[in-house]
């Protein structure tokens, strides 16, 4: 029995030890004698959220099935581990081997929030790893960044060797190879980034120069080597539905935030909602044979023992067989005693028919996310739900029983005036009068409920909006309060609960979002204040934040509420996400028309994507 | 109702997996049960559950060698079969040991348990020796032995003394380590930490529980009465 890395008096003191000693079943243990490469995928964050992510058990189960590789996985230590560790100078270990993560080839950690990045410091700091890559030595294991985030890798280039953009299940096996081909000649660290330098996706920021206006803008990014491209494409999978998928995922011990089998139905979206960073990145939509999938969901509940299957997508809906698919579900999942959790749907008779099937309608509520106010500005945002839907589908919803209903919307939004935020009271006070109209007194088991929560537009790199400048955190708050004001002024109003966010939180992360190279520093040195599970809000600490921007001197302004210009170089513009810059500065300029777009099934709208050949834009169009 | 068939399970857990906890060992198990396809009895209802019981449940830190689950099936092709099919899905640390079925009148697991016997391994160069003997000994004689046991409500002071029934020096693994049965029962169990705790106090020694190594040897059911009992393990 191999030992811990921890000693028993230490994973006896600390809360949930289980998250520190791997051994779950189907995780992967092999012999180090018998592989060549050794690496660990990282998620930053603490282990019950980073074992909830399907993209690292994707990764997970294609390294593990290349015979010369072992790759293991890695966790954010939660703060009291995290103080034990620096005092005893323990090193930051692999979950399966428990040994030291510094002593493995590759680091590769995913990047899904902005709010993470002071974790990734925290995961190469207990690592024992370098936090800059200028300052890393030979035998130190390079240091991946990969995930959404890495569409703006900028703030974050110095911290990781290369990036790579786009999804995971293309291009890796090349690296390795040309990993190994480059340890048996002898080649340096350097040697290995110049030869993965010019194949697709691959970003090494230590080979571009970003030279800046003395206004802070960026004049030029350009590569200062040969073989580095001026620009990297994303990769991308192309044969959506025959590349690999992990049908054993690693079942934890201890409940993890996504306690169940997870299906990947579909990858990307067609509406083309101008706030969503998603719905540009993973273009063209590809979907994948539902009888395939039928085989996976049997697969995977058979392997992982779970009582629990969701559905995987952005938006589920669109996928063109879900109605064969949940009728499967229904019927197999029935017999195993298996259930079925559906993320969040149209509302239409079609979902709410299958959602009285899985689920007690009594318990439930319903969820819409009209994501702003007023029909001009959801014309803005391109969001193609109409009033009409939402009081349609509440109608259908509170004859079917349901009487919890859940809104969600966006402060801060581009173009936005007090007349929208005011629209948000106006939808949720008319959801509220559908029920009463609806529902006959005697019938009234409970009274409506609505929860319209907000939370602050943030403006994402390869977006229609990424030319929008963003609210100030006072403006965020004043946006609140009317919303709350005009809530409270709705004839409905005791049925009407509002929730909103933090304003801090939000500001941070727009300058993440849309930062350069320069924020690197005010990183650094918010970690070293002790900032760090930034995205828990009990331990978001924006004092230290806003002491680390003003020591390194860096404007939030600068990043978040002033306006770029048409030509304005982007720090993300040196990648080619799919869609084209002219294709967002069109959908930015119908935007401020209060134009909408078709979605990708209905009319293409030239976005660019249609160049990789695959999914939607191969497809017939009816 | 058709026939259910009322099996009691004695597992080990050890290594790594002492530091999973009682509620995540359910859990554990139930997934267990569905990766091995075994026809195991389910609840009625809108969300219907294994029907499982546990006989003591172990705390976070201990290895046993001695646990012991109550299920029911609606059917069964064997013992064996169960065993096998079972530890096939098993987690490295954690086996099956025993598979038996219960007569059909038989009593909720947890009910059943009277004490249940531990090994005590200190670490490495300060094993116990022969003064520990002695030590018991002198321990034992004592008319009371009174510790403040944290309830939820309240700070008790309870008599360890009646609840111990057994405490020698003896050896696991080929080392020398201290063997103390105690009270398991739902109604007057004590923690074997308690006792250590306690004999530690009295010889003036520091107490610290992390350095030890606890692992439960079996669970028992008591076959004679309250005053001459006869603890049998809870599978025979």
């Amino acid at each position: 029995m191999s030992s811990l890395a921890l000693q028993d008096e230490i994973l006896l003191k600390i809360e949930k030890p289980a998250r520190y000693i791997g051994k779950e079943i189907n995780s992967v243990v092999k012999r180090p004698e018998d592989v060549d490469i050794r690496m660990a995928m990282c998620f930053p964050d603490v282990y019950e959220i980073g074992m909830s992510h399907l993209g690292l058990q994707i990764l997970y189960d294609m390294f593990n099935s290349y015979e010369d590789v072992w790759c293991e996985r890695v966790y954010s230590p939660w703060p009291d581990l995290d103080q034990i560790m620096r005092e005893k100078k323990i090193p930051l270990f692999g979950l399966e081997s428990q040994e030291p993560v510094k002593n493995l080839d590759f680091l590769g950690i995913t990047l899904q929030y902005e709010m993470c990045y002071t974790n990734i410091l925290q995961v190469l700091d207990l690592s024992q790893i370098p936090l800059l890559s200028k300052d890393r030595r030979e035998d130190d294991p390079i240091v991946i960044g990969g995930g959404p985030c890495s569409y703006n890798p900028e703030p974050i280039a110095e911290f990781f060797d290369f990036f790579y953009i786009g999804e995971g299940e293309t291009r890796y096996r090349e690296i390795l190879d040309l990993y190994k081909e480059n340890k048996k000649a002898g080649g340096s660290r350097r040697d290995f980034l110049k030869k993965i330098c010019s194949l697709q996706g691959i970003y090494v920021p230590q080979f571009y120069d970003v030279v800046y206006e003395e206004d802070g803008r960026i004049a030029s990014m350009k590569p200062n080597i040969q073989d580095a491209p001026e620009r990297i494409t994303k990769n991308i999978v192309t044969d959506f539905d025959g590349v690999p998928y992990p049908v054993k995922p690693v079942v934890p011990f201890i409940k993890c935030a996504q306690d169940r089998v997870v299906l990947e139905i579909q990858r990307g979206c067609i509406r083309g909602c101008r706030f969503c960073q998603a719905g540009q990145l993973y273009r063209p939509v590809r979907e994948k044979n539902v009888d395939r999938l039928k085989q996976y969901a049997s697969e995977m509940l058979k392997n992982t023992g779970y009582d629990e299957i969701t559905l995987s997508s952005l938006s589920s809906s669109d996928y063109s067989e879900l109605k064969e698919l949940v009728d499967f579900l229904i019927e197999d999942c029935g017999e195993k005693r298996v259930n079925i959790s559906l993320p969040s749907l149209r509302i239409d008779s079609f979902s709410l028919d299958v959602m009285s099937k899985v689920q007690d309608v009594k318990k439930s509520s319903l969820t819409f996310a009209p994501e702003a106010g007023s029909q001009r500005l959801r014309n803005v945002i391109n969001k193609g739900l109409t009033e009409e839907d939402i009081l349609r589908g509440a109608q259908l919803a509170f004859e079917g029983g349901w009487t919890r209903v859940k809104l969600y919307f966006m402060l801060g939004l581009p173009t936005e005036t007090k007349e929208d935020v005011q629209g948000i009271g106006d939808l949720a006070n008319k959801i509220a009068s559908v029920f009463f109209d609806t529902v006959p007194k005697e019938r009234r088991r409970e009274p409506v409920q609505i929860v319209a929560s907000t939370s602050f537009f943030i403006p994402k790199p390869f977006t229609p909006f990424q030319w929008a400048p963003m609210c100030s955190g006072e403006e965020f708050l004043d946006k609140a309060y009317e919303t709350r004001q005009g809530i409270s002024s709705q004839l409905n109003q005791k049925r009407i609960k509002y929730n909103w966010h933090e304003a801090d939180v939000s500001v941070m992360e727009g300058v993440l979002a849309r930062g350069d190279r320069k924020v690197a520093q005010v990183i650094l040195k918010a970690y070293e204040k002790g900032c760090m599970f930034d995205a828990w809000s009990e331990y978001y600490k924006n004092d230290l934040w806003m002491e680390a921007f003003a020591d390194c001197g860096i404007s939030i302004d600068f990043y978040n509420t002033r306006e770029r210009k048409k030509d304005e170089i982007f720090p993300w513009d040196i990648l080619d996400c799919g869609v084209t810059k002219e294709y967002l500065w069109r959908e930015w300029e119908k935007a401020q028309k209060e134009e909408v777009s078709p979605n990708c099934r209905k009319a293409c709208s030239g976005c660019g994507a249609a160049k990789y050949g695959c999914g939607v834009c191969v497809e017939e169009r009816v | 109702m058709s026939e259910r068939i009322k099996v009691r399970i004695k597992f080990s857990k050890h290594g790594a997996l002492k530091f999973i906890g009682h509620l995540d060992i359910m859990r554990y198990f139930q997934k267990v049960f569905r990766r091995s396809g075994i026809d195991i009895a389910y609840t009625e209802g809108f969300s219907p559950h294994q029907v499982m019981s546990f006989a003591a449940p172990l705390g976070v830190g201990l290895e046993s060698d001695g646990e012991y689950m109550d299920v029911e099936f609606n059917s069964l092709e064997s013992t064996e079969d169960v065993k096998r099919k079972m530890n096939e899905q098993m987690a490295e640390g954690m086996e099956v040991l025993s598979v038996v079925v219960l007569p059909e009148k038989s009593g909720s697991a947890m009910a059943a348990v009277a004490a249940a016997g531990y090994y005590i391994a200190f670490p490495d160069g300060f094993e116990p020796s022969q003064g520990w003997r002695e030590a018991i000994k002198e321990f034992l004689q004592a008319e009371q032995i009174l510790m403040e046991k944290q309830t939820k409500k309240s700070v008790l002071e309870i008599d360890l003394k009646p609840s111990i029934y057994d405490f020698r020096l003896s050896s696991y693994q080929g080392k020398n380590c201290l063997y103390l049965m105690v009270n398991a029962s739902s109604a007057g169990n004590i923690k074997p930490a308690m006792v250590m705790e306690a004999i530690f106090k009295g010889l003036d020694l520091p107490f610290d529980a992390f350095r030890m190594s606890v692992t439960r040897e079996d669970t028992y059911l008591n076959r004679g009465t309250e005053e001459e009992p006869l603890f049998v393990p809870m599978d025979q």
